[in-house]
């Protein structure tokens, strides 16, 4: 039986279907969840897509984290089920305090849409494990406001407990600090970023595959931990 | 007998604001080429049922008009007859 992996809709997410396919292209099972949900339909995972999520209301991310699945997606992530948040997914998760720091505007203020080139810096968590530290894979970044912010105290944690997950390598395209492109929580379970790995899953659409392994290390961990798979 | 909530919301000023600089750059190019700064925030107006107490205010403003990793706010409970 192939590993059920809930993606959530919330009105105004874009990426929702991408991110479904490319589940199902590492060879998982998609479950679409509605952000009206309050069961997580025993999915083993979940994936918070981009997109502009309540029109980005208020601030991004703001409105969804008080979406009743993002209730249940906060209790199991403490249970720790395997939460990945992609750009406007990464948001909402800093919005919901499951990972540190915030995203704010791009610091030239303009919205970018390029391939990207991360450096890999930890492969301890559920979506990074087939991956090796120290790579690099190339993925689209598209954002207005990814610019990652935290304060000094939370950056000098995030380094010292090996927090900081991707790194802009090749230029940094949003003001980020410390060129911080994702972070993962202390259980190493929630894992947040700008760029998208979902877009970059098939030749024929993406700049690579290399996405992919997102997918394929959360489904291999699952495997691996015992989940049922 | 009802309330007014008001609460502003500024960056922290820590913080880069974007749109302050790019407002800045706009109202130099308008001739007002002695403003050196401007940081852009929020004002939310929220009439209330009834009275309510400080604390609540100051929770609603906690807890979503703000984000306190990156904004300071104030909150100002007005009553009105």
């Amino acid at each position: 039986m192939k590993a059920r992996i809930g993606v959530v809709t919330f009105p105004g997410s874009l990426d929702d279907r991408d991110a479904a396919r490319a589940v199902r292209l590492a060879g998982g099972e998609p479950v679409s969840l509605w952000h009206r949900d309050s069961d997580l339909a025993g999915v083993s995972a979940v994936v918070l897509p981009g997109g502009f999520s309540y029109g980005d209301y208020l601030r991004c991310g703001a409105i969804a984290r008080f979406s009743p699945v993002m209730d249940a997606i906060i209790a199991a992530a403490g249970d720790g089920l395997p939460v990945l948040g992609i750009c406007n997914g990464f948001q909402v998760l800093c919005e919901s305090h499951l990972l540190p720091g915030a995203l704010i505007r791009n610091d030239h203020r303009h919205f970018v849409c390029r391939d990207q080139a991360l450096r890999i810096e930890c492969t301890d968590t559920p979506w990074t494990r087939e991956l090796t530290v120290g790579q690099t894979i190339v993925v689209p970044v598209k954002n207005g406001e990814g610019q990652y912010c935290a304060d000094a105290a939370t950056l000098a944690m995030l380094e010292a407990e090996n927090r900081v997950v991707f790194r802009y390598t090749g230029g940094n395209p949003n003001g980020s600090a410390a060129d911080i492109a994702g972070v993962r929580n202390a259980a190493g379970n929630v894992v947040g970023l700008m760029p998208h790995p979902e877009h970059a899953v098939e030749a024929l659409t993406g700049p690579s595959t290399d996405g992919l392994a997102l997918f394929t290390s959360v489904l291999r961990s699952l495997t691996r931990t015992g989940v049922p798979a | 007998m009802g309330a007014r909530v008001v609460v502003d919301v500024m960056p922290k000023p820590e913080l880069l604001d974007p749109q302050g600089q790019a407002i800045r750059k706009a109202l130099g190019r308008l001739g007002f080429d002695s403003v050196s700064s401007v940081r852009q925030g929020k004002r939310f107006e929220l009439e209330v049922d009834g009275d309510i107490d400080e604390a609540t205010a100051q929770q609603m403003a906690e807890t979503l008009l703000a984000n306190t990793v990156i904004e300071e706010f104030r909150v100002r409970v007005e009553r009105t007859p």
